[in-house]
């Protein structure tokens, strides 16, 4: 495995995470901000993975872990977002403002 | 042959990913992820970390992703309101993170801060394959888990716990 | 050798007698047993102290000063001040004078203050004013000469105020205060003068060492003696200063007697007789006091010739006479200065302390009646000869002493000054001395015709209807007594000083006790020219100026009584205002209005805006601008807490990049 792949899979990583964000400044729809986190998240894997290639193992399980801690999170934001729209009947993050005190 | 599929999958993921954000339907956007996911799975298989791949596929685009797609189902969301972009300052915001994002982290990757291992030399040991061909594709993975990495994985079977619980908890109606 | 015996009974007595009385004020408020005992018997007991003491001194023949020392009080450096008393000479005569006359003006207070409540007040005031003012002539060295200065400002003040009801007389205490304290102002830069040329500040160090670190009228003796004299110009009522003694009138007419004519005012006198040795080395200096002196012996003189108060005419009487202690100690002549003082405390604390008993008495007849009236102005007198004939006759005693005429008290010590004044180089101060003893003799005259007689000009006649006569009555025992004991001194108080050129014996007790305490100054003097003349600016020997001073002044108290008697004058609130001249001397020629206009009125303005501009505006508007910024910012702050979950996600993101560039660096 050449260090050019490796270099590239990093970049697809960066690219991916650069995505992610703005798709997380851009979008409305809470739904939609949570699947670029999810995608911000792939990209971080993706780097552990290309990194462990010339580290050693432990970045593959690493990714494991950031796998499990992604499936949580995303039943609980899911959870939480269910709950909202059951109040509200919307998902669009500008109309809330409910952490005003 | 392998530098060919690696630039396919790198491609096909990075496209996908532009497509999630940029799709108006959620459930496209879901669709889209989806793609992406796989294609890094095979990414993952390409960079030798195939049980990972195989989890990617199981896991994140199997449960995770139909998760999603379950609920944005559930809430019908569809063409309706809340589907649309930010305003201008996010617009601008985004372009900016993103572009000055994606630059510097390419930068640093070209050997910006500190140069990549093997970079001078040109070619690297290869700490991977001799695991691999020890315990296997799943053993690589399982025995520093389930060795070095014990108290974190079974703290990690509590969180899951607790977030299913959460779960649980948040998404269920009020009782009458 | 003199020892000074009980030297601190002197000043323990009065002070016990304050902190009693004081405490009297607020135990036992209306038992007014002990204070009646009390007040006088201090004062009495201090006499008798300084009596014993004065005899002490006589027999042991001493001359130069026994400093007692009590105990040490300021020592920081280079300066050692501790509580030291000087028994010499001339504070021998001050501290009897002060105790003696303290004595019978306490005696007097008894009656006088018979119906005030705040009677134990009184003589806790008043005892702690003799206290302090024992202080100021007793004290051995300037700082502690300047503490029974300060005390007996003080003490002013509350006895000016003493009616604090009144917000009138408040603001008369106020006044005096405040424009003694410039004086005060005087007192402090010299004493920094002082300690910076010798080193100490002692009065025997002090005045041993000026001949020869000074240099006659150099610089520094210069500075020193207008400074100190400075603070004599605020304390001793001269011009410009002179403003707070009429309004000091105020006070319990007891007050007006011992501090405004006969102690505290006359402190001024002292300090610059204590300091003779370095007003002798400065010439200048005396040229000021002796011209200060001069014109405000006659300022003040024509100022009385229209004022209607009888206080207000014995006030500017007082300011007239300080004048002229001025103009003798300024001219040299220091021991003509304290018998000046001497004779004046006598006839001027009788003066007021009869017109007390006359205000009182006319007050007490228009209760009678039911009518209102000011008592103070002698419109409103009248023929009040016929029921106080004690008053009358001692007050006619004070009178012709004041005026000048032989052989009253006055005669031999104002004639005295008058005198020096021509022989010893200062014409032109001898001629308005002179115009200003006649004056006197004219506005003393005129009370005295207004107050006691002339009543069938009059068209309120205080004895005339029936009411008004149980009111008036004759003074007290308690208040006839000190009168009359200050009638006679006011008689012959002033034979102890026979001038040579008289037919008579020549007696010179007074001056003769006090040249060893002025000597080094007249040898100073002598040294630089300071030849007495024999005969006065226009010729003639003392011989022929005392006659033509009496003659005349009899026959200017003749006339101007003639003259007023003989005028209509109906009550006080039916006068017409006073028109042209006497319209600009009876308001003081505007001086109290000139003040306020030009000192007051602008220092008030720069006071208000101070208040406005400085303190609320700078220092509050920076404080409360601190706050109001802290606020402001705080508000910036709580616009990104807008609670809008897409404002927050931004925000995360943005967080998350900055950790990002954190790191990566």
């Amino acid at each position: 495995m050449s260090p050019v792949l490796i270099r590239i899979a990093l970049l697809v990583s960066a690219a991916l995470f650069a995505i992610g964000v703005v798709g997380v400044i851009l979008r409305r729809n809470a739904i939609v901000i949570f699947l670029c986190v999810e995608l911000m998240l792939n990209a971080v894997n993706l780097s552990f993975v290309a990194f462990s290639r010339l580290l050693g193992i432990d970045g593959q399980v690493a990714v494991f872990f950031v796998m499990a801690v992604a499936a949580a999170e995303a039943a609980v934001g899911l959870a939480i977002i269910i709950a909202i729209f059951r109040h509200y009947e919307d998902v669009d993050v500008e109309r809330f403002d409910l952490l005003k005190w | 042959m392998i530098e060919f599929l690696f630039f396919l999958f790198s491609a096909l993921a990075v496209l996908s990913a532009v497509m999630v954000i940029t799709r108006k339907n959620p459930v496209s956007a879901v669709m889209f992820l989806i793609v992406t996911l796989f294609s890094l799975a095979g990414l993952f298989v390409l960079l030798e970390a195939h049980f990972l791949a195989a989890v990617q596929v199981i896991v994140y685009a199997g449960a995770i992703m139909v998760l999603f797609l379950f609920v944005v189902m559930l809430l019908n969301l569809g063409h309706a309101a809340g589907t649309e972009f930010r305003g201008s300052f996010a617009r601008t915001l985004a372009g900016a993170f993103g572009l000055g994002l994606a630059a510097f982290t390419a930068w640093l990757v070209m050997g910006g801060r500190s140069p990549m291992p093997g970079a001078a030399s040109g070619s690297v040991t290869d700490p991977i394959l001799p695991l691999l061909q020890e315990h296997g594709a799943v053993g690589a993975v399982a025995v520093p888990l389930f060795r070095r990495y014990l108290i974190p994985f079974e703290v990690t079977s509590v969180l899951l716990l607790v977030a299913i619980i959460g779960a649980i908890v948040l998404a269920r109606k009020e009782a009458p | 050798m003199y020892h000074p015996v009980l030297p601190w009974l002197i000043l323990a007595l009065p002070l016990a007698g304050a902190a009693l009385n004081g405490l009297g004020a607020f135990v036992w408020r209306d038992d007014r047993k002990l204070a009646t005992l009390l007040g006088p018997a201090a004062v009495g007991g201090a006499f008798v102290v300084v009596a014993i003491n004065f005899f002490a001194m006589l027999s042991a023949g001493a001359t130069g000063p026994s400093v007692v020392h009590l105990w040490s009080w300021l020592v920081s450096g280079g300066l050692d001040v501790g509580i030291d008393l000087q028994f010499d000479r001339l504070s021998m005569v001050m501290m009897l004078v002060v105790t003696g006359v303290s004595t019978l003006i306490h005696v007097y207070s008894i009656g006088y203050m018979r119906g005030d409540p705040g009677f134990n007040r009184f003589f806790a005031y008043l005892n702690l004013f003799v206290f302090f003012m024992l202080v100021l002539v007793m004290g051995a060295s300037f700082p502690l000469m300047f503490v029974g200065w300060e005390g007996v400002g003080l003490c002013s003040y509350l006895l000016i105020g003493f009616w604090y009801e009144s917000e009138e007389y408040s603001n008369a205490g106020k006044k005096a205060f405040i424009v003694n304290r410039i004086g005060d102002f005087g007192f402090l830069v010299a004493m920094f003068l002082i300690f910076r040329i010798f080193g100490t500040l002692d009065f025997v160090p002090v005045f041993g060492a000026a001949p020869g670190t000074l240099q006659f009228g150099g610089a520094w003796a210069t500075l020193i003696t207008l400074f100190l004299f400075l603070a004599c110009v605020g304390k001793s009522a001269q011009i410009p200063l002179y403003v707070w003694l009429p309004d000091a009138m105020a006070g319990p007419t007891p007050v007006s007697a011992l501090i405004h004519a006969a102690t505290m005012v006359t402190a001024g006198v002292y300090l610059v007789a204590r300091s003779s040795v370095l007003f002798a080395l400065a010439p200048l200096s005396q040229a000021v006091v002796a011209s200060v002196g001069a014109a405000t012996a006659l300022f003040a003189a024509v100022i009385a010739t229209q004022q209607w108060d009888i206080k207000k005419v014995l006030a500017y009487s007082t300011i007239s006479q300080l004048g002229y202690m001025f103009l003798a100690v300024g001219v040299g002549a220091f021991a003509t200065g304290i018998f000046h003082l001497m004779t004046h405390a006598f006839f001027k604390a009788l003066l007021f302390l009869g017109a007390g008993a006359v205000i009182h008495a006319v007050e007490h007849a228009w209760h009678g009646t039911g009518r209102h009236g000011d008592p103070n102005d002698m419109r409103n007198h009248g023929d009040l000869r016929r029921w106080m004939p004690v008053t009358w006759i001692t007050m006619w005693s004070a009178t012709l002493a004041i005026s000048g005429v032989f052989p009253f008290a006055g005669f031999f010590s104002k004639d005295e000054v008058i005198w020096k004044a021509g022989v010893l180089g200062y014409p032109l101060l001898w001629g308005v001395a002179l115009v200003a003893a006649f004056l006197t003799a004219g506005y003393m005259a005129r009370l005295m015709a207004l107050t006691f007689h002339g009543g069938e000009n009059r068209t309120f006649d205080p004895g005339a209807e029936s009411g008004a006569r149980e009111g008036l009555h004759a003074a007290p025992a308690v208040m006839a007594i000190p009168l009359a004991i200050l009638g006679v001194l006011s008689l012959v108080g002033g034979w102890i000083q026979i001038p040579e050129g008289l037919p008579l014996p020549h007696v010179a007790a007074l001056e003769g006790w006090l040249e060893p305490a002025f000597e080094p100054a007249h040898e100073i003097l002598a040294a630089h020219g300071g030849v007495a003349a024999s005969t006065s600016p226009l010729g003639g020997g003392e011989l022929t100026w005392g006659l033509v001073s009496t003659v005349v002044a009899l026959a200017v108290v003749v006339w101007i009584f003639r003259v007023v008697v003989r005028r209509r004058y109906v009550r006080a609130d039916e006068a017409p205002e006073p028109a042209g001249l006497a319209r600009v001397l009876y308001r003081k020629f505007y001086v109290d209005e000139l003040y306020d206009r030009v000192i007051v009125r602008p220092l008030m303005a720069l006071w208000r805006g101070c208040w406005k501009i400085v303190d609320d505006g700078l220092i509050d508007g920076t404080v409360n601008g601190l706050a109001s910024g802290t606020r402001a910012v705080g508000w910036v702050g709580s616009q990104f807490q807008s609670g809008r979950l897409g404002a927050y996600i931004l925000l995360f993101m943005v967080g998350v990049l900055v950790i990002l560039g954190t790191l990566a660096f």
